[in-house]
């Protein structure tokens, strides 16, 4: 998997941000795009690079949805609440947690993604992350909670 | 093996992953309808089971525009299709997290879910109740299931004798403060204590509303018969005195940022509006609290005040509060969440200034991503609504 990255350097990134309440009128992915990230700065990339504790906040997987609906592929955070985490592995949407992630990485930057052998590369460095339990791991292969009922 | 309350309550040790059987899900109009696409995508035509869901319009009600009336429209064919009894329209409406125990529907040693994330407000009434997403939800009424990571607890214990202005909110602001927004991720967070085993109901819900904020899976409160054994093992214990605690105001924004009223007077805030309501701070005593500073007095700012649940507003009405409210020149909605996530009802402009009762300031939360929330109690709220800005000087 190849991509560019969209640094943001915060923690915290909560889903009031990602997606504001206002726009929950809707869960159709690309209206929802519309209005994503929209205090902070545009998305450019394909993977989301972020800092501690990423959708933090409110339950709503219109935060996934609008992701989804922007392109992106995937986040890599240093952490990530626990719903917005959940909802993510049951949308099938790839979430990486890496707290060593360099925090001087830009935005446009190349990333290579090997999720086999749990690494990913930027600018020549290899980082680690941590493989998914089993459990989970068969929930994101089937690509999402409701297809394994 | 001695566990916490949590660990009894899931059935498990700390750490183990469990599946375990619902007792009540709790839904409303923005997180149910995409679950009901769900299920319909997968050809589920009949949900595990109608007497274990509850169903309360409250975010946009009443409807903010055609997407959300289409929301709820939605939302009452399915309830009308699955035969679910308790769905709560407008006219016995209110926010969720405050009608659903008033319904008397959260009994202790019940596992609840719901697609909010607030859900963590029933841990109050000793059962373990955490919030979830669209597909969990979807997951949860065709199956009746969900699997479940067994949490590690923290222990909050409360002592001290509070000063009569410091209530429920300013203790779970100082504890957010102390911790931080992370602070509790993926935990239990457990309060006991005297001031706890003292506190009213209404203040208890009001304490495990806010966990979440610190990223917590739950908040649980003991009773009787549901407790954490005579050495369980915590992850961490924190004992806190809080005879000295002032109320507490977070500013933007984060919840965390916390700072006590005292600091915030210096600051010399100025408000543009004032927000008493949501579920955190939108019950009965709440606005018992509220109305005592309003009476005979006018506001500075614009004020709004939003009873949780139809009952609440009722009350309010045969206690006459709401005369006491509109006579301050403030104004009062039928219960919605309102303006606490910028939806409708007292949405910020940019560069607005709101102290508001209930739970997040994020950037943009109330409106215009440039406007800023501060969080606070009724007390405060009311306080600093008759002067204009944040201050308790008028008491």
């Amino acid at each position: 998997m190849k991509g560019r990255i969209q640094v943001y350097k915060r923690d915290h990134i909560n889903t009031d941000e990602i997606i504001p309440a206002r726009y929950l009128n809707c869960n159709d992915e690309k209206k929802l795009a519309k209005h994503i990230m929209e205090g902070l700065e545009a998305i450019k990339g394909d993977f989301i690079i972020a800092g501690w504790n990423f959708g933090c906040g409110s339950s709503r997987e219109h935060a996934i949805w609008a992701l989804r609906g922007a392109g992106v592929r995937g986040v890599i955070a240093k952490s990530f609440s626990r719903i917005f985490y959940r909802n993510a592995i049951n949308n099938g949407f790839l979430v990486l947690n890496c707290p060593e992630i360099d925090d001087n990485l830009k935005t446009g930057e190349e990333i290579e993604i090997n999720l086999k052998k749990g690494y990913f590369t930027i600018k020549g460095k290899r980082y680690h992350f941590s493989p998914f339990p089993p459990f989970l791991k068969k929930i994101l292969d089937k690509g999402g909670l409701l297809n394994t009922l | 093996m001695k566990r916490t309350i949590t660990e009894k309550l899931l059935r498990g040790k700390a750490g183990q992953l469990v599946e375990r059987e619902i007792d009540l899900i709790v839904c409303h109009e923005v997180t149910t309808p995409p679950a009901i696409k769900m299920l319909k995508k997968k050809g589920i035509k009949k949900v595990w089971n109608p007497e274990k869901i509850v169903v309360c319009p409250d975010h946009f009600v009443p409807s903010k525009d055609i997407e959300t009336a289409q929301l709820v429209k939605e939302l009452e064919d399915w309830v009308r299709k699955q035969k679910i009894k308790k769905y709560f329209r407008l006219g016995e409406h209110g926010i969720c997290h405050a009608l659903v125990p008033e319904k008397g529907l959260i009994k202790a040693g019940m596992i609840v879910v719901g697609a909010d994330s607030h859900t963590c407000t029933y841990g109050a009434l000793s059962c373990f109740a955490t919030g979830i997403g669209s597909t969990e939800a979807a997951y949860v009424l065709a199956k009746g299931k969900l699997w479940f990571q067994v949490p590690e607890t923290i222990r909050f214990n409360i002592k001290g004798h509070l000063r009569k202005e410091v209530t429920a909110k300013d203790i779970i602001l100082a504890i957010l403060k102390k911790i931080g927004v992370d602070g509790a991720h993926y935990k239990a967070m457990e309060f006991g204590g005297e001031v706890i085993e003292k506190m009213e109901e209404e203040g208890k819900l009001t304490i495990c509303n806010m966990v979440v904020e610190a990223g917590a899976k739950n908040g649980v409160i003991e009773n009787k018969e549901w407790f954490s054994d005579r050495d369980c093992h915590y992850q961490k214990i924190y004992n806190f005195n809080f005879s000295h605690l002032e109320p507490m105001v977070a500013y933007p924004y984060l919840p965390s940022n916390g700072v006590p009223i005292s600091k915030a007077e210096k600051d010399n805030i100025k408000l543009d509006q004032v927000f008493i309501g949501s579920c955190t701070n939108g019950r009965y005593s709440d606005l018992k609290i509220a109305a005592e500073i309003l009476k005979g007095r006018k506001v500075k700012c614009r004020t709004i005040i939003i009873p949780a649940t139809t009952e609440i507003y009722k009350k309010c009405l045969r206690e006459r509060l709401i005369e006491i409210f509109i006579n301050a020149d403030c104004v009062v909605s039928t219960p919605s969440c309102g303006p606490c996530l910028g939806g409708h009802l007292g949405v910020l402009a940019r560069g607005e200034r709101c102290l508001s009762t209930s739970n997040r300031n994020f950037v943009g939360r109330m409106g215009h991503p440039q406007s800023e929330v501060y969080l606070a109690s009724p007390l405060i709220a009311a306080a600093s609504a008759v002067a204009g800005k944040i201050s308790m000087k008028i008491l």
